[in-house]
Order: C-alpha cells, then sequence, then structure tokens
C-alpha cells in the first residue's frame, strides 16, 4: 500500500483513540485528513519542489504508532543535548513523550506537552487562539495536522523572561522497523517576554526515519524569540520540518539552522509580519557530503510598514551532495520603509555537487530597500596558497577557510554553548583541528 | 642558502621564467629589478611553490634539499617566507588566531608540540610592540578592512612571528606612502641576521633606500641579465631599463 493510502486509512483508528474533550479538535484533524487525501504529497511538478525530490524518502513501508516508550538511557544521548548549561528539556522517543529525559515547568511560563494541552480545559483558549492558525494549507501540513497528538507546547506568559533555554529534541529508535514521526509544536510568547528554543531530530537506528515536523510560533507586542535548530543527523533519517511564525510590533524574531546531516532535508521557514517594526532574521550554516540533500524554502511576507528582514545562508557542498536555495520576500504595498536583505553564498568543492539558488522578490511598495545576492564558487586557490605558504596544510587551509566563509553566521548566536557546539561540528565536519581554541 | 640552476617555469604552457640562476647566501640582501611583466613575482611564487605554475626545468636548493617537488607549506616549514604582494583577506580569523595556527603548524611539522599560551602570548607582544603595531589590531579579522599600509605591516608581522631563514619580499612596497615604506623597512632591518637572508622583488629602487642590498639583479623577460652592487639600482632609476635591454641585445 502506498504510504499515502496506508495513512488515510489508518486516520480512524488514530482518532478514536482520542479521548480528549475538545471537539474542535476534532473537527480540525477531520478537515486536515480529508485535505491531506486531496492533496496529497508534493512532487516536483510543483514549482516550490522543482529541486527536491521525496520520493525516495516516501517509499519506506513506515509504522505510523509506536506501542510503547522506548527507554534510553540519558548516557546514551547526553551528547545531543547543550548539556554544559541549564535548560528545560522536552525529549521525545519515536515521538512518545519521555517524562525520565524533560524536564518542564509550569512556573511563569509553560514549558510541557501539546498532548496535556490539547486535553486539558486550562489551554483551551490558547489552543483555540494559535493552533493551526498559521500553517499554511497543503499537503504536508494537513497530514501533520490530521495525526496531531505529541510535541512541544510552550507558553511564556506576559513580561516573562524565560529563565533558560528550552530544548526539543525527538529521537528516533527504530524500535520497529522504519518509523514515521509527526511532532506538533506550538510556541506562543505574550506581549514583552523572551525565549530561546533550542531544536534537534535526532536517529539512534539505522533504520530509515522520516520526520514531518510542524512547529507555528506566535511572537507579540515586543516579544524575542531565538530559535535555533542542529540538523546533524545520520544518513538514514529524513526531516520535513515546517516552521511558520507570526510577530507582532515590534518583536523580534531569529532563526538559526544548521544542517550538517540527514539523508534528505527540507526547511520550510516561513515568516508573517503582523505589525510594525518588526525585525526578522533567518540564517544557515549547510555543510553537506556524499549524496546528502538540504532545501532551505524560506518566505517573509512584509504586510506592515517599518520592518526588517535580514537572511544568510551559507552552504558547502561537497561529493555528489544537493543544496537547494528558494528564498521569496513578499512586500506588500502597505509595507512602506521595508528593509530586506538577503544573500545566498555557496562553495562546491567537489564538480559532481550541485547547489539550485533561487531568490523570489514580490514588491509591490514603492518606497523599500530589498537586495539579494547569490555566489556560487569554489574555494580561492591564492587564498589558499596565502595560508599554506605561512606553514599551514592545505587541509587544514581549506578548513580554515570554510570556516571563514561559515563564521559570520555564527557571530549573531546568542548561547555561547551553541557556538561553540557548531564549531566543534563544523570542524569535525570539515575534517579539521583547527590550531585555535574554538 | 638558495641555489637556483636553470629555473624554467610555465603557467598554461606559456614560458614565464626562461633560465635562471640566483645564489643568495646566508647574512645577505638581495633585490631583484626589472620591469613590468619581467617575471620577478612569478619567480618569487614559484620558490614558494605555488601549483599554479609548472617548474618546467632547473632545481631549486634550499639549504642543501632540492625542494621544487614539495608543497608550499613543506617549504615554509623549512624556513622559506613570502609575503605577499596582496595578502588575501580572512573574514572571522583574527591576526592572533591565524598566528598560532601557523605558529603550532610549523611546530608540529618538527616535531615539536603546541607552542604553550603564554609564551606565544608573549611572543606576539615582543614582536608586536617592536614593529609599533596596536594591540586592538592583533585581534581584528586578518587582513579584512586593513589599509594597504596595515596589511604590508601585518605580512612583517608574521614574518617577525615565523622568523623566516629566507624572506622573500614582493613588491612589499607599492601602495605605501614613504612613512609606511620606512616603518616596513624598519621592521624588515630589525629581523636581519648573520643568518637569514632576504630576496626583494621590487620595480622601483626607493625601497632599496631603506633596506640595502648586497646584490642587485636585472631581469628582463624571465631571465636575469645584469647583476651588480647596489649602485646598480641607482643607474637603473636614473636611466631606466631600455640600456640593459640595449646592452643584452650586443
Amino acid at each position: 500500500m502506498e504510504l499515502k493510502e496506508k495513512l488515510v486509512s489508518s486516520f480512524l483508528a488514530f482518532e478514536e483513540e482520542y479521548t480528549g474533550t475538545n471537539d474542535d479538535l476534532h473537527k480540525i484533524r477531520n478537515q486536515a485528513i480529508k485535505d491531506f487525501e486531496a492533496l496529497g504529497f508534493p512532487s516536483r511538478k510543483q514549482e516550490e519542489y522543482k529541486y527536491t525530490s521525496l520520493k525516495s524518502v516516501l517509499k519506506e513501508d513506515y509504522s505510523l504508532f509506536p506501542k510503547k516508550e522506548n527507554t534510553i538511557e540519558y548516557r546514551d544521548i547526553e551528547k545531543y543535548l547543550i548539556h554544559e548549561i541549564d535548560t528545560y528539556d522536552l525529549v521525545f522517543i519515536d515521538g512518545i513523550y519521555s517524562s525520565h529525559l524533560s524536564s518542564t515547568t509550569h512556573d511563569k511560563i509553560d514549558v510541557c506537552l501539546m498532548s496535556s494541552a490539547l486535553n486539558k480545559d486550562l489551554y483551551k483558549p490558547v489552543i483555540d487562539n494559535y493552533f493551526n492558525k498559521i500553517a499554511p494549507k497543503n499537503g504536508l501540513n494537513s497530514l501533520n495536522t490530521a495525526f496531531t497528538k505529541e510535541g512541544a507546547f510552550i507558553h511564556i506568559h506576559k513580561n516573562t523572561l524565560a529563565d533558560k533555554p528550552i530544548q526539543i529534541i525527538n529521537f528516533s529508535t527504530g524500535n520497529e522497523s522504519s518509523v514515521l514521526v509527526q511532532p506538533r509544536n506550538l510556541i506562543v510568547v505574550d506581549e514583552n517576554s523572551h525565549c530561546q528554543i533550542i531544536e534537534r531530530h535526532q536517529s539512534l537506528t539505522e533504520q530509515p526515519v522520516l520526520t514531518n515536523s510542524v512547529t507555528e510560533i506566535f511572537a507579540n507586542k515586543r516579544a524575542i524569540v531565538d530559535y535555533y535548530k542542529i540538523q546533524n543527523d545520520n544518513l538514514s533519517a529524513s526531516l520535513i520540518d515546517n516552521t511558520y511564525i507570526e510577530q507582532q510590533t515590534e518583536s523580534f524574531c531569529s532563526v538559526h539552522t544548521f544542517s550538517l546531516g540527514g539523508k534528505l532535508t527540507r526547511n520550510n521557514l516561513n515568516f508573517y509580519q503582523k505589525g510594525e517594526r518588526i525585525d526578522s532574521t533567518m540564517k544557515g550554516v549547510t555543510i553537506i557530503e556524499g549524496k546528502q540533500h538540504v532545501d532551505h524554502n524560506t518566505l517573509v511576507h512584509h504586510i506592515e510598514p517599518n520592518c526588517e528582514s535580514h537572511q544568510d545562508y551559507k552552504g558547502i557542498f561537497d561529493e555528489k551532495s544537493v543544496g537547494v536555495f528558494n528564498g521569496k520576500v513578499v512586500v506588500e504595498k502597505e509595507a512602506q520603509k521595508t528593509n530586506a536583505y538577503q544573500s545566498n553564498n555557496n562553495v562546491l568543492l567537489n564538480d559532481k555537487a550541485t547547489i539550485n539558488s533561487k531568490p523570489q522578490l514580490e514588491i509591490f511598495a514603492d518606497d523599500v530597500k530589498c537586495s539579494h545576492g547569490c555566489t556560487i564558487g569554489q574555494l580561492d586557490e591564492e587564498a589558499l596558497f596565502y595560508l599554506q605558504s605561512r606553514g599551514i596544510p592545505r587541509k587544514e587551509a581549506s578548513g580554515l577557510l570554510m570556516y571563514a566563509f561559515a563564521n559570520n553566521v555564527l557571530e549573531s548566536v546568542k548561547i555561547p554553548e551553541i557556538k561553540k557546539r557548531i564549531n566543534k561540528l563544523i570542524a569535525l565536519k570539515l575534517g579539521v583541528e583547527l590550531g585555535f581554541n574554538l | 642558502m638558495l641555489k637556483i640552476k636553470n629555473l624554467h617555469a610555465s603557467i598554461e604552457d606559456k614560458e614565464i621564467l626562461k633560465g635562471i640562476n640566483l645564489d643568495i647566501n646566508p647574512g645577505e640582501v638581495h633585490a631583484i629589478m626589472g620591469p613590468n611583466g619581467s617575471g620577478k613575482s612569478t619567480l618569487s611564487s614559484v620558490i614558494a611553490g605555488k601549483e599554479e605554475f609548472e617548474q618546467t626545468e632547473g632545481e631549486i636548493i634550499f639549504e642543501n634539499t632540492e625542494i621544487s617537488e614539495m608543497d608550499p607549506e613543506e617549504r615554509a616549514h623549512k624556513g622559506i617566507f613570502l609575503s605577499f604582494q596582496y595578502p588575501v583577506e580572512i573574514p572571522g580569523v583574527s591576526v592572533t588566531n591565524f598566528m598560532k595556527t601557523a605558529i603550532n603548524a610549523h611546530r608540529k611539522a618538527n616535531g615539536l608540540e603546541d607552542m604553550p599560551a603564554n609564551e606565544m602570548l608573549k611572543k606576539i607582544r615582543e614582536k608586536s610592540e617592536s614593529l609599533e603595531i596596536d594591540r586592538k589590531f592583533l585581534s581584528r579579522s586578518l587582513n579584512e578592512g586593513f589599509s594597504g599600509g596595515e596589511k604590508k605591516r601585518n605580512e612583517i608581522f608574521q614574518m617577525a612571528m615565523l622568523e623566516p631563514k629566507l624572506a622573500i619580499l614582493d613588491e612589499t612596497d607599492s601602495g605605501l606612502d614613504i612613512d609606511a615604506l620606512k616603518i616596513v623597512a624598519d621592521g624588515v632591518n630589525k629581523l636581519r641576521t648573520k643568518d637569514n637572508a632576504v630576496l626583494l622583488i621590487t620595480h622601483y629602487q626607493r625601497l632599496l633606500n631603506y633596506i640595502v642590498p648586497d646584490v642587485v639583479h636585472v631581469m628582463v623577460d624571465g631571465k636575469i641579465v645584469k647583476s651588480g652592487g647596489k649602485e646598480l639600482a641607482l643607474e637603473l632609476e636614473e636611466r631606466g631599463y631600455e640600456w640593459i635591454k640595449a646592452e643584452k641585445a650586443l
């Protein structure tokens, strides 16, 4: 049976399991499965998926509902966490919440589970206001909505600074042959509040894993949200990350995406600016090789005046790897005095590596500053010779140049431990031991 | 120290160096002068090991070892240093971190442990003070946004840190005003000892007022056509290169 049919036919059983009292959720999920049935998975015939085929990851016979939590020892997963600092942790194993690996809170902020938020009356107003409000209707989002069950629920109440970063970590164990997991996260940051979030998907098995994750983030007035995505999964794991952010007046949101691993990774990242003087920042570093495939699909929707957006994506592609950058900026007629910057720089280390870079600007306002730039090149031989002539071996010299190339994306990372971790991962990935302290 | 015999080198099948012979002893300063396009910079790149150039004939013997087949970094480890005409900008890597990387690469190649951090800092402080380099400068990204003078001074700073046996200065004077030129020349003079040697590649005589050469060579069309004492540089300044070409034709 094709994956689509299998999903559709298993929906009824899934829906019967749900015992919560929120009738609206039933309606939303029933509608979503109908939408998915109609829309299906995206294919390369769609412009948005022209350079990324999901065929190879959809052909697996995924098991959809892992029976129970698979136990993992903390010592086996410590390395995947930012453990050097104190954090709140939401850990999921094959889509099921792991209480013994997590640390949640309800003290001024809610860092807890989507399953409890969906079932408890206390959270109903937040769910009613925000759940499934900004994810655009398409096959993947509808599929995730139809099977919404678990994920992170984070609510930072008015005038509150989350006292520590929040980690959302999804592990796959391949308890059963291969798994499809669909985390659903909702993050609501109220007025004058601030939080930092780290998200990671990590497979602990060689079995195929497909993650179709949807995250909705709401940044209310003057809220600040910094989001870090660490994508360094193993080669049998694929990820479709759908992240949608709605911002109100004077809010600041940044998303940094570090794509260093995985078989196929597709990032759909949309920003909707619903107020004035908003700042949206999205940055990415992609370093891949082999037959890895990483696709960044971004959208910034400038709706109101006096807002800014900054996009900076850098990629290093070796062997037969494929990169895609599709960055769309829409500036509505009302959105005067918009400043929108976009840059995408790529280094191809091998003749067989590919990058498809496609900026798309749709500007309907006349008093705006919009810029975009895209470069594709090899490492500069003159720069390599310069470093070698100082006694630095060619391999390390390339590493140093690539490090320098990716570096300015890391400058805006606000958590030093993440910066250090990413620097280390990059050095490891580039196979160099840089002779200075990272 | 350096013996070059009948050196031929080409780029994309075009021969640039057409039989260079050169002999440099410890303690000496040699200058190579010549018109644009005569192959001066190519010679410095070929000695330092730039792969773009193909050495088709001849020998480069440094400290009794034939180095023609060596990578640029191996030549650097043996004590050859090239100061670039156009130093490359490396954003995100500070001058200090770059120096640490380079010095420890040299030490590793010579079977030594990394230099202890305090020793490194002490050395950086000493050398930068002697070249009148501001400490703030050391934490800036390598060459990024440096003025022409700052770039050249940074090259000499690197030379001071690496303490090469043979320093090749490729058009170090170009783009420098007279004050910057004096600082750079002063830096080079401070580093001179009886055991090391300097090869200056230059278009103009004025640098040689500050770094006085023992031997001046004139290069025309890929060959050294005349060698002499420092007075040869003055003669070239006065009479240009045409008379040498004419003399050569005879």
